[in-house]
């Protein structure tokens, strides 16, 4: 798989199709956590790794385990979304013991994120853009695991920036209807528009 | 409470989408028209039906150190119920709902209704919880696809409003979605001291 190719998932992964500005994936957590940077940035590294994670843990699923066997309309949410539950209570245990401080860090994040609907997203979405009729195309699997990456690095971009503007917010005289959720979203409105204008930019 | 005002309350007090801040994501990804909002509320509608009633009917025999991941699966076969129906029936609908018709498996709004209320609760009022519910979720879509639909669109259902308009696209682009939505929990948030402004609760 070409470097060219890396980039061009990387860049429309993280810039053209942002998955909070421009899909509309990670909204719950991006409203919650994205009160200051600090905690932003810490929600980030945790989607980062569940969703690279996820990417490398659901294509070897689909590949052999429901491909093969004409199960993947029938069996694929299930399968997925078990899946990722799972793989964020272990990783949940993992960090305990192996890196304390580490899972001190990221450690009230990781629980939150298995209804985050960015992670069953981003492998329902690998699925779509590296699978044809059930078969994988070339470069597949690096592929996934590139855009899960890239996705999570998206995320965390949405948040950190969203987060720099926020913290701005507190000083400032909002309506009190607007107050808190709403001045978010028209907020993270006038950034979506920012980052439209990125389209066009991967053919 | 009496068995109306369960179901009221889904509409009014607790609507979803205005007032518990659940199930954003979807709410604003398939509210470019109203067919698509329509589409989603009903499917996401009959899956809440489905969980709440048979959540409510286990919840006896269901330890409760595995009931997130019970409620999970239950969530799971109806949206995978969902998926295949949509796939075979309405071909046009699934696809332009495209990545959000698995994503419904993590829609706050169904496993939150199955953790703190179908789970204490007797079967025919969690059905009327979930009836409530979702006719406040698919309200919640129809009125952001009304709006989104008729200004970025300039029809109604597929139906020309004013010949010669010129559509604001940025409405049916993700912008606008975040601009609409904003304004709109800040209109309803009106009259509610900061006491009583909601925090978002699903993460």
């Amino acid at each position: 798989m070409s470097f060219g190719t890396i980039f061009a998932i990387l860049v429309s992964v993280i810039f053209v199709n942002n998955f909070v500005f421009a899909r509309f994936l990670g909204l719950c957590p991006y409203l919650g956590v994205s009160k200051d940077t600090s905690s932003a940035i810490g929600m980030g590294m945790a989607v980062i790794f569940v969703m690279t994670m996820a990417s490398i843990v659901t294509w070897p699923l689909y590949r052999f385990f429901l491909a093969p066997f004409g199960l993947e309309r029938v069996l694929r949410t299930t399968s997925f979304i078990l899946v990722i539950a799972s793989l964020v209570q272990f990783i949940e245990m993992l960090l305990q013991k192996v890196n304390p401080g580490l899972y001190k860090a990221l450690g009230i994040y990781l629980p939150i994120i298995t209804t985050n609907c960015a992670i069953l997203g981003v492998a329902v979405l690998n699925i779509d853009t590296f699978f044809k009729d059930g078969k994988p195309i070339a470069g597949s699997y690096l592929g996934s695991i590139v855009q899960g990456f890239g996705a999570g690095l998206g995320f965390t971009l949405a948040m950190v920036l969203m987060s720099s503007v926020r913290e701005r917010m507190e000083m400032a005289n909002i309506p009190k209807p607007l107050q808190g959720v709403p001045i978010a979203f028209v907020t993270a409105g006038l950034m979506s528009m920012g980052f439209l204008g990125f389209s066009g930019l991967i053919k | 409470m009496s068995k109306w005002q369960i179901f009221k309350d889904g509409i009014f007090k607790n609507n979803p989408v205005f007032v518990l801040y659940l199930g954003l994501c979807p709410t604003l990804a398939t509210s470019t028209t109203i067919r698509d909002g329509f589409g989603m509320g009903l499917a996401a509608t009959f899956v809440l039906l489905g969980s709440n009633v048979i959540v409510s009917a286990i919840r006896g025999v269901i330890p409760r150190r595995v009931r997130i991941p019970c409620f999970i699966v239950v969530i799971a076969t109806f949206v995978t119920i969902v998926e295949l129906f949509l796939a075979a029936y309405q071909p046009d609908l699934y696809k332009s709902l495209g990545l959000f018709v698995p994503l419904i498996v993590v829609n706050c709004i169904i496993l939150y209704r199955a953790e703190s209320f179908a789970s204490k609760n007797t079967v025919f009022s969690s059905f009327l919880d979930a009836l409530g519910m979702g006719c406040g979720f698919t309200l919640a879509l129809l009125l952001l696809a009304f709006i989104r639909e008729s200004l970025g669109k300039g029809t109604l259902l597929g139906y020309q409003l004013i010949p010669g308009f010129d559509p604001v696209v940025i409405m049916i682009l993700p912008p606008g979605a975040f601009l609409t939505i904003g304004l709109l929990m800040g209109f309803f948030n009106r009259g509610k001291s900061k006491a009583e402004t909601p925090k978002p609760k699903c993460h």
